[in-house]
């Protein structure tokens, strides 16, 4: 078995497209243009760029939501279109992913417990009692009181929501977790918190990240190596330390000089 | 000290969640609607045990016996017939045949309304357009049809009626579930694990429902009628048994020589439905979130002020905006709670002052009250005043204060997509702004917003001044605003976080041109934002808020430098900067596993 956790090869997908149905061309827009990349076990690789720069695509062909329209994806060495047919139990198993909007991904007719016991049930196939026992560990894990549980969502704020929604996606017990602006709809001091949850969770359960940012300050807090994303393709890969101190490409030293800066007196 | 930023502090279980019976119950109209409903359901439940003449027995001797006459309170009909025993024992059918068909056509429709909406595509087209053909025929044209294919009698009207309805259901259930089935939630839920029949179960039906239920309640008086319709014209029940569209038929000859036959099931038929109606209007108040979030409250023009307010002197009375003791707050079910808790702040002409903070902070409330744009109800000014050139707005009269907003002080919001027109063109969207203040000719306006759309960095803003809002990237959309807050060469100008939805790339660029054109025009800028850095580009100074007060103002240097206020100190902290790599977890790490020990 490979030391890979995602490989990608060629990735692309494109919208629209095809023909119309009195054969006019419809326009196509290319959102992920032949993107190659590889997450290691263990790693933290961030993927940065702008709105539109087609990382939340690459993002949702990973956890199998969009399917790629060419390319090539191995996830933890099992090639993803076998995967897909297996279902979405199967991908669910090995990738999980985490909403840039907590609040929206969770239903808010449900309570926390129905979201938590889904995974739980439906992935690992756990009796009710070990159901139990596996939520009481999750919500200790990423730090939320025990009542919880019987509470709906729209009774949480947006840092709560990301906890739960953070727990739902280690309640497959998938060791891949692909986090979408998973800190960008929260407060600065949310954040950080959140940001040390996920760094303490990567620990604990031995994760790998694929964490999507447009915020560079907090890409260079958390990963082990960068991928800068503009208009579907990659343009810059590097060890985040390497990137942040010698940008090779233009459009990376562009992103890092508008980056907004503390000076301080 | 910390207790905003420490982690899980739980409100109170049930706190805030308003039952819907109470909600309905508040709504008197609906309440009577459901005491009548209740009543008459009541009756004709009650039927087969009330002390009521046998409905269908004739007694030819006894034939149109007037209302109130011995043994017949409300008389007999054509043939005798007791018309209170017919009434009831007619009511419970035209009930029946009328919810029965509101359930079968809510089940269909709904069905295939969920159907045709998750599944999208071809499926959705092709269900659709089939309710499009069965919505193409007038509904008792087609209700008619279709018992003349079936025959009449109650069964089959019951079909007809239930089968008219369906397209009802469909169209609506499947508008609510296209909008549910892109929403993330139900994204969540695939990646548990749950396959298709699971998530349309338990993910979107407990969505839909509501609007199920507000379907079902405004088309059931509806199905009564129609029922009462068929069987008017011998289509439904059939003789000797009652229902009340077949004795509004039956005494429909006698309405000269008695009215009553005819007039007492219409009357019956009207207190059905009107209580049906009513109440429907009420179940669908209490269970649209929309209106339960208070969108048929009217806001007026300005925010209403409290008249027994206090009113502060002007402290700085060099400044150009001057607030001072600024207490705001909003009434929700008749309960009062504070946003803003006196807050005070100066502006001098040419200065840029942050006010920073958090959400909930109150920033926002802040700046919208500045020239009366928090809406009334629900919001209050209920102390202080805002001075602006040393006179103080609140006092203002309305109109006034209207005609200051844009030329004296002006806004720029968060999105420019949800501020523009998307109907109007750009060019024409800033000739407006200028002429809400200023009377020019339509040539002066044209160049007027031509000159100010290419002072904000619009390319080619003669072509561009033609363009529509979509046809422009967000960061010129921003450009737009600012250049409509510019038209009428204001004093002030209020900035509420007008760069969160920018990339990064474009925020600089948009922070360049407002530092530009502040410094060009020597205006004064209140910039609210949650984004330290973005403070330090643009404003001289800064006043941190938090939870409705100003803790901590000054220099902006001074204040990210040496910050005195422990809030400061600690929103400061936990802002990640470039430069400072891994170590600043390490570096944060402290602050909260503090506040974890100091939790009981």
């Amino acid at each position: 078995m490979s030391g890979s956790a995602i490989e990608v090869r060629n990735l692309s997908k494109t919208f629209g497209g095809g023909r119309s149905l009195f054969g006019t061309e419809r326009h196509a827009v290319k959102a992920v243009d032949q993107v190659s990349l590889v997450l290691q076990r263990g790693e933290t690789l961030a993927v940065v760029g702008e709105s539109g720069s087609g990382k939340s695509t690459l993002a949702r062909m990973l956890v199998g939501l969009e399917e790629p329209t060419f390319g090539d994806m191995q996830i933890a060495g099992r090639d993803a279109a076998a995967l897909r047919r297996d279902g979405p139990r199967a991908f669910g198993k090995m990738v999980q992913y985490v909403f840039q909007d907590p609040v929206a991904s969770l239903n808010p007719r449900k309570m926390i417990r129905q979201a938590l016991e889904a995974p739980l049930k439906l992935m690992n196939g756990y009796d009710a009692g070990k159901r139990q026992a596996r939520m009481a560990e999750l919500l200790d894990a990423v730090q939320m009181p025990k009542d919880t549980l019987d509470r709906y969502p729209h009774e949480f704020s947006g840092g709560q929501a990301q906890r739960i929604a953070i727990a739902r996606a280690l309640a497959a017990e998938a060791e891949i977790l692909i986090l979408d602006e998973p800190v960008s709809a929260l407060d600065v001091s949310v954040q950080a918190q959140v940001l040390l949850l996920l760094r303490d969770l990567k620990r604990q359960f031995g994760l790998s990240y694929l964490f999507i940012s447009h915020d560079l300050a907090v890409v260079e807090a958390i990963s082990d190596r960068v991928a800068v994303m503009h208009k579907g393709r990659l343009v810059e890969e590097a060890p985040t330390d390497q990137l942040f101190r010698a940008p090779r490409d233009p459009y990376t030293r562009q992103l890092l000089d508008s980056a907004p800066k503390l000076r301080k007196a | 000290m910390s207790d905003a930023l420490a982690t899980p502090s739980l409100p109170a279980a049930g706190s805030g969640r308003v039952s819907s019976w109470r909600l309905l119950f508040n709504n008197r109209l609906a309440t009577i609607g459901l005491c009548m409903l209740s009543a008459l359901v009541l009756m004709t439940l009650l039927a087969p045990i009330l002390p009521l003449p046998d409905p269908d027995a004739t007694a030819p001797a006894d034939r149109l016996q007037p209302l109130f006459s011995a043994g017949h309170i409300l008389g007999t009909d054509q043939l005798g017939r007791d018309i209170l025993s017919r009434l009831i024992w007619g009511s419970r059918v035209s009930m029946i045949v009328g919810f029965s068909a509101t359930l079968v056509a809510a089940a269909i429709g709904s069905t295939i309304g969920i159907v045709s909406g998750y599944a999208g595509g071809r499926t959705d087209n092709l269900m659709m357009r089939g309710i499009d053909m069965l919505m193409a025929f007038p509904y008792i044209l087609l209700a008619l049809a279709i018992v003349a294919v079936l025959g009449p009698g109650l069964m089959n009207a019951l079909y007809a009626i239930a089968v008219v309805n369906i397209p009802f259901f469909a169209r609506n259930v499947r508008g609510v579930t296209l909008g549910l089935s892109h929403r993330e939630f139900v994204d969540a839920a695939r990646l548990s694990g749950k396959g298709h029949l699971s998530i349309v179960l338990t993910e979107i039906l407990p969505n839909v429902l509501p609007v199920i239920v507000i379907t079902m309640s405004t088309t059931a008086g509806w199905m009564i009628l129609e029922t009462a319709g068929l069987s008017f014209l011998g289509l439904g029940a059939q003789p000797p048994q009652a229902d009340l569209g077949s004795m509004l038929g039956e005494g429909r000859a006698q309405l000269f020589t008695a009215p009553h036959v005819s007039v007492v099931p219409g009357v019956m038929i009207f207190l059905i439905v009107i209580s049906l109606n009513v109440l429907g209007d009420g179940i669908r108040d209490v269970l649209d979130p929309r209106l339960r979030s208070g969108a048929l409250l009217r806001p007026g023009p300005v925010t209403a002020v409290d008249p027994e307010r206090s009113r502060p002197k002007n402290g700085k009375p060099s400044a150009i905006l001057t607030v001072e003791g600024l207490e705001i707050g909003f009434t929700r079910n008749g309960r009062y709670s504070a946003a803003v808790k006196g807050v005070s702040l100066h502006l001098h002409p040419g200065e840029c002052l942050g006010l920073i903070g958090e959400s909930g902070s109150g920033k926002s409330v802040t700046a919208l009250s500045i020239m009366g744009l928090v809406s009334s109800p629900p919001g209050i000014i209920r102390n202080g005043a805002i001075y602006l050139h040393g006179e103080d707005v609140l006092s203002m009269p309305q109109t006034q204060l209207i005609s200051a907003r844009g030329s004296r002080v002006a806004y720029i919001f968060q999105d420019p997509l949800t501020t523009l027109h998307p109907m109007h063109s750009i060019g024409r969207q800033v000739a407006e702004a200028i002429a809400a203040h200023q009377t020019l000719s339509r040539q002066a306006l044209r160049e007027r917003s031509i000159a100010l759309l290419d002072r904000v960095g619009i390319p080619d803003a003669e072509k561009r001044a033609n363009h529509f809002p979509h046809q422009l990237s967000g960061g010129q959309r921003q450009r737009v605003g600012i250049a409509m807050a510019l038209a009428n060469d204001p004093d002030v100008i209020i900035a509420d976080e007008p760069t969160t939805a920018l990339d990064v790339t474009v925020q600089a660029q948009i922070l360049a041109l407002l530092r530009e054109l502040q410094r060009e025009r020597g205006m004064a800028l209140l910039f609210i934002t949650h984004d330290f850095g973005v403070v330090t580009e643009i404003c001289d100074r800064v006043a941190v808020m938090r939870d409705g007060h100003i803790v901590e103002t000054g220099k902006t240097q001074a204040v990210l430098g040496d910050p005195q206020h422990e809030y400061t100190k600690r929103l400061i902290a936990c802002v990640p900067e470039i430069g400072t790599g891994k170590s600043f977890l390490d570096r944060v790490a402290p602050i909260f596993a503090a506040d974890a020990e100091e939790r009981p």
